[in-house]
C-alpha cells in the first residue's frame, strides 16, 4: 500500500475520519515502509506490536465518530522523547536499557489526540551533533542522494532520524527537538518542513535534557499544514515544567494558506556569510522574490551579533549539559561499570557510556564553569547572548518576520566534517540565533541545488508568533511547489 | 587560552570521566581549539549588559507548597541498576 505512505498527515487524518481506509491498515502500510527502509537506519526501535494495538483502538473511536485531531495518524518519536514502557535511549549507550515508567507530556498530547506511534527514531548522542554521526546506534543515512553520486549523505542533525523517516514516507510526520538547529537543519537538508517554536511553547517535561534554556520540541513534517497540525497537540501550558508559557495555543492549520500582503519581511544583511554556495545564496534571493509577489514588503535589516551566537551557544549549551549530564553516574538507573571505589564507578561509567562528542561538551562545560573561568567565558557568553536577543528586538520593530537560508550547505558526505568539530558546528550559524534569542522559526524546502539535493528557506520570528510563521512559510511553499522526492534506492 | 594536559586532566577528574593518559594530549589540543575559536567573543562590548539567564520573559511560577506525589518507589527503582529491599544499592561510599 504504498499509496498511503504517500499522504500527507493532514490528508491522511481527513481519510481515516471520512473511513476511506482505516488506521490499522494506514499503520500496516507504514510499518511495511519502515522494514523495507533499514538501510536508512532511521529507527533506534520500532513498536509494530504496540502500533497496531493503537490503530485498533483508533479504529474503534473512528468507527463510533469519535476520536481527536491526530486520529489513527501513525508518527515517528525522536529517542529523546521518554515514553512510558517503551526504551528510551537518547541515542547514547549510558542510559542502557532504560525504560521510562511515565510519558513525556508532548507525546501524552500526541496520543490523547488519537495518534498512534511507529517506534523511536534515531538522533546524535543527547542531540549533540549535526549530521548524527554521533549516534551510539550509528548513523541515520538520508535518503536524498547526489545526482553525482551514490555516496551516503547526513540527513543533518541532530533530528536526522526523523527527518529521514518523514522524507522516506516511513511516517506521517515526527516530533523532533531544536537546541541549535536540530529540527531545522535536518529539514532543510532532506526536503521537509521544520519548526522550532517558541521557547516555552511545548513542555520539555519528560524529554532528555540536553541545554534546558534552550531546548524545545517542535514538529517535523511533509508539508506546511501538517507542521501547524502536529505542533497544535504538541503544545500547552504544563505546570509541569516551570519554563512553560501559559499562552493560548492558537489554531495554527487556519493560518496556513492565509495572505501575506503587506506584512514587512526583514532580510538580515548579516546572514550573507564567506564560502556560502551561490546556488543558496541564490535561492535566498529567489525566496525574497516569492514573498514580495505575494504582497510583502521586503526591508534590509541588521543584526549586528549574529557571528557571535555560535561561540556564545558553545559556552553555554555545555555548560547546561555539564550541569544536566551529572545525572548519569550509573547509581539510579542507566549502564553501571563496576569499579574499586564510588569515584570508579562514576568515572569508569561516563567514559564508557558517553561518545567523544558528548565527552568534549561536558568537559568544556565543566571548564568554563570552573573556578576562574565563570566570569571570563560562561558570564561573558550570557551578556552576548543578550546582545543577540537585543538585536532581534529592535529588527521586530521594523518587521513582522525575516527570511533567512536554513543551513550554509545541503547533505554533505558521512565523515566529511567529523574530523573538525568547529567545521560541524558552522551547520548551525543560521539557525543558533533564534534558540538563544527563544524565538520561533521554521524551515521550508525552497528548491534543489545543481545535484539535485534539497534546500531550506527559514522564516524567523516574533516570541509567539508562530501563526504569522505559518502563513509565511505557506506563502513560500506554494511559491517552490516544492514536489521533488527522494529516488527510492533502499 | 590553550589548555595543557594537566588542565584537561584536572577538567575530567571535576566532571568524573576518565580518559587514558594517551587521550590527554588530543583533548589538550582539541579543546584548546574551541576555546581559541571562543574568545572572539571578547570583541564585543557588554559593558553595562545584563546576563540574560531566561529565555522566556516570565517570572518563575509559584504554586502551593504541597506534596503533589509520592509512594511510587518501585517505579523509581525499576531501572536501577542494582537495587535490594527497596533501595537503591550503590558501592560503599565511607569505609
Amino acid at each position: 500500500m504504498t499509496s498511503l505512505t504517500r499522504l500527507s498527515l493532514t490528508s491522511a487524518v481527513e481519510g481515516l475520519r471520512a473511513r476511506t481506509f482505516s488506521s490499522a491498515e494506514l499503520t500496516r502500510a507504514h510499518l511495511d515502509a519502515i522494514a523495507a527502509a533499514r538501510a536508512l537506519n532511521a529507527f533506534i526501535l520500532e513498536t509494530p506490536e504496540s502500533a497496531m494495538a493503537m490503530a485498533a483502538a483508533s479504529d474503534e473511536r473512528l468507527r463510533r465518530g469519535e476520536g481527536g485531531s491526530l486520529e489513527g495518524a501513525p508518527l515517528g518519536v525522536k529517542d529523546l522523547f521518554c515514553t512510558k514502557g517503551v526504551r528510551s535511549t537518547a541515542g547514547s549507550r549510558i542510559l542502557g536499557n532504560f525504560t521510562p515508567t511515565y510519558e513525556s507530556t508532548v507525546t501524552a498530547n500526541l496520543w490523547r489526540d488519537g495518534a498512534v506511534m511507529l517506534g523511536k527514531l534515531n538522533m546524535d548522542e543527547f542531540a549533540m551533533g549535526s549530521s548524527n554521526e554521533t549516534s551510539a546506534f550509528g548513523p541515520v543515512i538520508n535518503p536524498w542522494r547526489s545526482s553525482a553520486s551514490n555516496r551516503p549523505l547526513t540527513p543533518g542533525g541532530s533530528s536526522g532520524g526523523s527527518a529521514a523517516a518523514v522524507a522516506a514516507d516511513l511516517a506521517l510526520a515526527a516530533t523532533a527537538t531544536d537546541t541549535g538547529g536540530s529540527i531545522r537543519q535536518p529539514a532543510s537538508l532532506t526536503g521537509t518542513v521544520g519548526m522550532k517554536p517558541t521557547y516555552g511553547r511545548c513542555s520539555r517535561w519528560g524529554i532528555v535534557a540536553f541545554a534546558s534554556s534552550l531546548d524545545q520540541a517542535g514538529p517535523l513534517a511533509k508539508t506546511v499544514g501538517d507542521a501547524a497540525l502536529l505542533l497544535k497537540s504538541m503544545s500547552g501550558h504544563d505546570p509541569k515544567d516551570s519554563t512553560s508559557l501559559t499562552a493560548e495555543t492558537p489554531d495554527f492549520p487556519a493560518f496556513v494558506g492565509k495572505s501575506v500582503k503587506g506584512l514587512r519581511i526583514g532580510v538580515p544583511k548579516e546572514y550573507r556569510v564567506d564560502g556560502m554556495p551561490a546556488e543558496i545564496d541564490q535561492l535566498w534571493a529567489t525566496g525574497i522574490e516569492w514573498l514580495r509577489e505575494a504582497g510583502c514588503e521586503i526591508v534590509e535589516v541588521s543584526l549586528p551579533h549574529t557571528k557571535y551566537a555560535l561561540p556564545a551557544y558553545y559556552i553555554i549549551a555545555p555548560a547546561e549539559a555539564s550541569s544536566n549530564l551529572a545525572r548519569y553516574d550509573g547509581m539510579r538507573y542507566g549502564a553501571r561499570v563496576e569499579g574499586a571505589s564510588l569515584s570508579d564507578v562514576y568515572q569508569l561509567t561516563r567514559a564508557a557510556g558517553f561518545g567523544d562528542e558528548v565527552k568534549r561538551r561536558v568537559l568544556i562545560g565543566t571548564y568554563v564553569l570552573s573556578a576562574g573561568y565563570y566570569d571570563a567565558y560562561y558570564l561573558k557568553a550570557l551578556k552576548v547572548r543578550r546582545r543577540i536577543a537585543d538585536d532581534f528586538d529592535q529588527a521586530f520593530g521594523k518587521v513582522d518576520a525575516l527570511l533567512t537560508p536554513t543551513a550554509p550547505s545541503a547533505a554533505f558526505g558521512l565523515g566529511e566534517n567529523s574530523a573538525d568539530p568547529i567545521a560541524m558546528y558552522l551547520n548551525d550559524i543560521f539557525t543558533v540565533t533564534v534558540n538563544l534569542a527563544g524565538l520561533p522559526a521554521i524551515s521550508v524546502p525552497g528548491g534543489l541545488d545543481s545535484q539535485g539535493l534539497p534546500l531550506g528557506l527559514q522564516l524567523i520570528g516574533r516570541a509567539l508568533d508562530e501563526a504569522t510563521l505559518f502563513s509565511l512559510a505557506g506563502a513560500v511553499e506554494k511559491a517552490a511547489a516544492f514536489t521533488a522526492r527522494p529516488e527510492q534506492w533502499w | 587560552m590553550a589548555i595543557d594536559v594537566d588542565t584537561v586532566r584536572k577538567v575530567a577528574n571535576l566532571a568524573q570521566i576518565r580518559e587514558p593518559d594517551d587521550r590527554l594530549e588530543a583533548l589538550a589540543k582539541e579543546l584548546s581549539g574551541i576555546l581559541q575559536w571562543i574568545e572572539q567573543l571578547d570583541e564585543v562590548d557588554t559593558t553595562g549588559v545584563a546576563p540574560m539567564t531566561s529565555a522566556v520573559a516570565m517570572p518563575a511560577p509559584m504554586r502551593e507548597d504541597v506534596v503533589t506525589e509520592g509512594g511510587d518507589a518501585a517505579a523509581i527503582l525499576a531501572n536501577a541498576p542494582a537495587t535490594r529491599n527497596g533501595f537503591f544499592v550503590v558501592p560503599k561510599v565511607v569505609e
